[in-house]
């Protein structure tokens, strides 16, 4: 392979698991808060969509992005409303996000541009663009919210409080610390980074908005996730090589390899999910969740 | 009626019209009338016997899967992989439906619906084995499920089993014998005007299965094991039960009765393996075995509620070019999260 | 010495707390100077821990006042109750497992919104207290990696790290050794002797005697009475604590124990973390016998009784039940109650119970194998007329069969789980913890039955970490420590001291 393929292949990758991160970054926040998110593909959903509509009727990428990050977290405060305060259980109200993510963006989609529920194609000056070595500014910013993530969540006074409510809300709440809070406020972070994922999507790699784009983009990161164990870095490189993967795919498409012979795409598309399997399976070391992930907290 | 059948959750029939507020109200914001845009959806779903038959052709669908979905969850275990386990039973259907040629269409139709139940649980009891051995998170793990059945299912129609000069993503029609009765042949019989729905005998299935699962659950010993386990394996242990037979039993039964939407879909309307047949039944069915509070005899009427929301949704369109059928997707979002805050509250 | 003239440290005045029908504290007043230790007993669900949470500002009382130091105080949130100088040791450790030491002690009292600089002051403080107080912990450990003593070692520091001046302890020796318990008790003094007052909740009364300078008793939800520890002593609280005088004298038959039930050699377990919890146990019960096992908690009596209801699986060893040897390769619950083993579990609401279960589900729990609730399928009228009917029995309120059992008390739980257990004819009974969160009613009507039983010729093994429980019911006790037994004496001719001894493991000298 040129040299010339190698960049062209890891520039694929690295564009490819940009939503990854995101939406993987945005678990790890909810559920080392003690929430467990397996609505991350709704978030991102009406990110998506609300980032491509609102580019599209104003012509301007940065309301476009305020829009996505802005609709995904008023999904994220209405799903962290009843998962804290009224105890819902976490795995319900997440499917629920993703059936009113999926349903909301189809409906409102269909109703303002009626083209069976995409958005226009958007022009340059509504989309995020590459501007250095073929990237665009939120892939490059996804490695610094990694970056950024990590350092929160092991220097600070809030990730240390993110941690233990996510481990022993009780002791949290027993040393002056509020879980409430403290998870409300994981809670949005998380629909914040859901709504970048899901901009980056109908912003940068694609000019606008189709249904159901996000096709378990979602469910990946929260592959993802599991396979990192919860951690940032570990998430960060999992994420990079599930969207590797995923270029390979790409590339490979009908191309034979050694050995192997011609490889269905559809293998790679299931291998992020198989791997996580594998790995939950403890064939490659447990991976441990927060202890208080999915139990709704509530004092004696 | 669903509110006396399930007192495990409160006021279900709240939550249903909470969900039928929650689209009129979508419909005024995008400026169409609300209520007749409700009025539509009941006659749409209602109004005829063509409507009538299709709410009952989704709702035997959503039957199957809130079972599939009830069964496991009373054992403690949050089946998420119902979609998943649904496709792969249709390709166990489709190949012994396939292989049929020749067999006496009782035989054939016996043993396509074995061969998916077979397929089903056994994609059921993959999760349910790494759970009971190995510990992995069943509602990761069934999540990971439905994609990897997925993948396989589309690999499977465009490579090996797809019709021979074909383009299309399908294998051949089944042969002619394997094909459930429809209600509309028996009327064509009778010298009565037909639906023009695929309903057929799927829904007789469906109402066994429901009956099947009650009396499991509530009158079987093995039943009783499940339940205590799903509401403290601690003691479950203490009672002698196994902890690994009580998840592989359920999870099996889940799959088995997930089969169902592959039978309704395959054997019923389609008469061939297709992509992507059970149009999110499975996930349908989780909302509807929250509703029904996981008893079985509830399924039915909340199955039905969402067979009516469905077909009403799809026959918007028809007066109201602009509303996506995804309507209904939003409303049953509204509601599952409505329940999930129920839920919560009560425990 | 408690200091004259000055307000007292802490004084509760009139704090009434209702949930729903319930009145948890009524109309509590009671006051705790400077430097003293004050200690407060009662019956569980006496309105102990409801107290505490309302100082610590967990819980939020109907009417009353607290006043600190003499000021009155508004204590909304556990922050309130730590910024007046309150700090708590829980008894159920409120402590993180995968954080270490350091970020244990930190948490909530950060100081600052990066880490670094607290982590290096909490560190220092650290290494003060352990200078001061001897209280030395590795501050980088991870807590779950520590022994149960020094978890509590952290959560002590951890009030005094935020300069507690009034510390409350809840039923902090319960995981501990006699030994350790006492050197807990030369903390409580000497932290009082530096000006600290001390909140000390127990339902050991010898312990509150032997430590506190005063003693409050609380009796459904009110203080009934204070003394000073010196002019009172343990009947007079036990009258205090039930309301009347307890009647102790239980009586039993004097018959010669019968042949060998049940014989044990050289058992070993491991736990659920994979350390080995016994190690070479070997016991006889025989028919008409209560044989009572002690030691501190976490020293094996669990894992043993577990193992022989096989409720844990037997790593070496071997098993008799009657004479017979027991094949541990297919010794499961249900076959151990099939061979007339029954098994009331120490952890009531975990193993015993199905919370939300109506009380005849619970009633057939374990017992749902028997043909006679139905042959193919289950029969709901025999299954409720079973529950009625051990209700009846062993006089378990209310009478509802289709009661979720999570509503009923403590006591008549324990009562419901005993009527299922014993009522199935076993010859064989081994009982953990059988009064653990149970009122003193029931708790005299299990122990007379349990003498009925034992005079009846059931073989039982009493697993408590009660002392007065074991010496009340047993006629042998064996001791046991570090997962081994590590003394057997004859009720009769033993006393605590020396069973004292041999739980701390002091073998040779208690000979």
């Amino acid at each position: 392979m040129a040299m010339e393929n190698i960049l062209s292949f890891l520039g694929a990758a690295l564009r490819l698991s940009t939503p990854l991160i995101y939406a993987c970054l945005a678990g790890l926040w909810s559920e080392r808060a003690g929430v467990i998110d397996v609505g991350l593909e709704g978030k991102m959903l009406a990110g998506a969509f609300a980032g491509a509509a609102v580019a599209a009727l104003t012509g301007d990428v940065g309301i476009g992005l305020a829009a996505a990050v802005a609709a995904s977290m008023t999904l994220a405060a209405a799903q962290g409303f009843v998962e804290v305060e009224r105890g819902g259980d976490q795995i319900v109200c997440g499917m629920a996000v993703n059936m009113i993510g999926a349903g909301v963006t189809a409906f409102v989609g269909a109703a303002l541009f009626a083209e069976g529920g995409r958005t226009p194609a958007l022009p340059r000056e509504a989309r995020v663009l590459p501007f250095v070595w073929g990237q665009d500014a939120l892939t490059l910013g996804a490695f610094g919210v990694a970056a950024i993530t990590a350092f929160i969540l092991y220097r600070t006074r809030f990730g240390l409080r993110l941690r233990a409510a996510g481990e022993n809300p009780r002791a949290l709440d027993a040393a002056g610390g509020s879980v409430r809070a403290t998870r409300h406020a994981a809670v949005a972070v998380c629909g914040l980074l859901c709504g970048l994922s899901g901009a980056d999507l109908s912003l940068a790699q694609a000019a606008g908005f189709l249904p159901a784009m996000t096709a378990g983009k979602g469910f990946i990161a929260l592959a993802a996730l599991v396979f990192a164990k919860w951690r940032p870095g570990a998430a960060l490189a999992t994420c990079l090589l599930f969207g590797g993967l995923d270029a390979a795919a790409i590339r490979m498409e009908g191309a034979p390899l050694p050995f192997l012979g011609v490889i269905p795409t559809q293998a790679f598309q299931a291998l992020p999910y198989l791997m996580t399997v594998v790995l939950l399976a403890g064939f490659v070391g447990g991976a441990r969740p927060p202890a208080a992930a999915g139990q709704p907290y509530r004092r004696e | 009626m669903i509110a006396r059948l399930g007192r495990g959750v409160p006021e279900p029939a709240a939550v249903g019209l909470a969900a039928l507020v929650a689209m009129a109200v979508c419909a005024a914001a995008i400026g169409e009338n609300p209520l007749g845009l409700l009025r539509a959806l009941v006659l749409g779903a209602l109004g005829d016997t063509e409507g009538l038959a299709f709410t009952l052709y989704y709702a035997t669908d959503f039957i199957f899967a809130g079972l599939a979905v009830a069964v496991a969850y009373r054992a403690g275990l949050f089946n998420i992989g119902v979609e998943g386990q649904s496709l792969v039973a249709g390709v166990g259907l489709a190949l012994a439906a396939l292989a049929s040629g020749g067999a006496p269409s009782w035989l054939a139709i016996l043993v396509a619906s074995l061969a998916a139940m077979v397929f089903g649980a056994a994609w059921a009891l993959v999760p349910g084995w790494l759970l009971a051995r190995r510990g992995g998170h069943v509602v990761i793990t069934t999540i990971m499920f439905n994609f990897i059945a997925s993948a396989l299912l589309s690999w499977l129609l465009v490579d090996p089993m797809r019709a021979q000069g074909s383009m299309q993503p399908e294998t051949r029609p089944f042969p002619p014998g394997a094909s459930l009765l429809r209600l509309d042949d028996a009327l064509v019989v009778l010298g009565l005007s037909p639906t023009g729905s695929p309903l057929n005998a799927s829904l007789a299935l469906a109402l066994a299965a429901m009956v099947a699962a009650h009396v499991f659950l509530f009158r079987s010993r093995l039943g009783f094991e499940t339940r205590v386990f799903g509401a403290s394996p601690t003691a479950a242990h203490y009672a002698g039960v196994a902890s690994t037979r009580v998840i592989l039993i359920a999870m099996g039964l889940s799959g088995a009765l997930a089969s169902g939407v592959a039978i309704n879909e395959l054997l019923g309307a389609q008469n061939r393996l297709i992509l992507d047949f059970s149009g999110g039944a499975g996930f349908v069915g989780i909302a509807v075995a929250l509703l029904a509070g996981n008893r079985p005899l509830a399924i039915a009427p909340a199955a039905l509620l969402f067979g009516f929301l469905y077909q009403g949704g799809a026959a918007l369109g028809l007066d109201y070019p602009r509303v996506s059928p995804q309507i209904v997707t939003a409303a049953q979002g509204v509601m599952v999260l409505l329940i999930g805050g129920l839920l919560g509250r009560r425990r | 010495m408690p200091a004259l003239g000055a307000p007292p440290a802490l004084r509760v005045f009139g704090v009434t707390k209702r949930f729903g029908a319930v009145v948890a504290n009524k109309d509590i007043s009671l006051d705790v100077a400077r430097g003293e230790i004050h200690a407060i007993v009662g019956e569980n669900g006496a309105g102990k821990s409801t107290l505490m949470s309302i100082l610590m500002g967990m819980v939020t009382p109907d009417a009353g006042e607290i006043f600190v130091d003499g000021v009155r105080a508004r204590i909304r949130s556990p922050r309130d109750a730590a910024a007046l100088g309150l700090g708590m040791v829980h008894q159920h450790f409120m402590l993180v497992d995968t954080l270490d030491v350091l970020d244990n002690v930190m948490l909530g009292a950060e100081g600052g919104a990066l880490l670094a600089a607290g982590r290096k002051r909490a560190r220092a403080r650290l290494a003060d207290l352990s200078r001061a107080h001897g209280l030395s912990v590795d501050p980088d450990a991870i807590v779950g990696d520590l022994p149960v003593g020094l978890r509590q070692r952290v959560e002590i520091l951890k009030a005094l790290a935020r300069d507690a001046r009034i510390i409350i302890l809840d039923e902090p020796t319960a995981a501990l050794t006699p030994d350790e318990a006492n050197d807990l008790g030369l903390l409580m003094r000497w932290l009082a002797a530096d000006g600290a007052s001390i909140l000390f909740i127990t339902h050991k009364l010898n312990e509150a005697l032997a430590v506190a300078d005063r003693i409050s008793v609380l009796r459904a939800g009110a203080v009934v009475a204070t003394h000073a520890a010196a002019a009172t002593d343990a009947r007079e609280l036990a009258r205090a604590m039930v309301g009347r005088d307890v009647d102790n004298a239980l009586s039993r038959g004097d018959g010669p124990p019968g042949r060998t039930l049940l014989e044990a050699r050289d058992l070993t377990a491991r736990g659920a973390d994979g350390r080995a919890r016994l190690s070479g146990v070997s016991l006889s019960l025989r028919a008409g016998e209560i044989v009572g096992v002690a030691g501190v908690a976490g020293h094996g009596q669990s894992e043993l009784i577990e193992v022989l209801a096989a409720m844990r699986r037997m790593e070496s060893g071997a098993l008799a039940l009657d004479g017979e040897p027991v094949d541990a390769a297919v010794y499961d619950p249900a076959r151990a109650r099939a061979l007339g083993v029954a098994h009331v579990p120490e952890d009531r609401s975990r193993h015993g119970i199905v919370g939300e279960f109506p009380a005849a589900g619970n009633a057939i729990l374990g017992r749902h194998r028997d043909r006679a609730l139905g042959r193919r399928l289950l029969d709901p009228g025999a299954i409720r007329a079973r529950c009625a009917d051990l209700m009846e029995r062993w006089d378990v309120r209310p009478r509802a069969p289709d009661t979720p059992v999570g509503r009923f008390s403590g006591g008549n739980q324990q009562k419901l789980v005993f009527a299922r257990e014993i009522e199935a004819g076993p010859a064989i009974l081994l009982v953990g913890q059988p009064t653990r969160g149970v009122d003193i009613g029931a708790i005299e009507a299990i122990h007379r039955r349990l003498l009925a039983l034992r005079d009846a010729g059931k073989a039982i093994l009493l697993v408590s970490v009660e002392l007065d429980e074991i010496f009340a019911l047993s006629d042998r006790i064996l001791v046991m420590h570090e997962g081994r037994i590590v003394g057997e004496r004859a009720t009769a001719s033993t006393d605590r001291r020396e069973i004292g001894l041999l739980m701390a493991g002091v073998v040779e000298r208690a000979a």
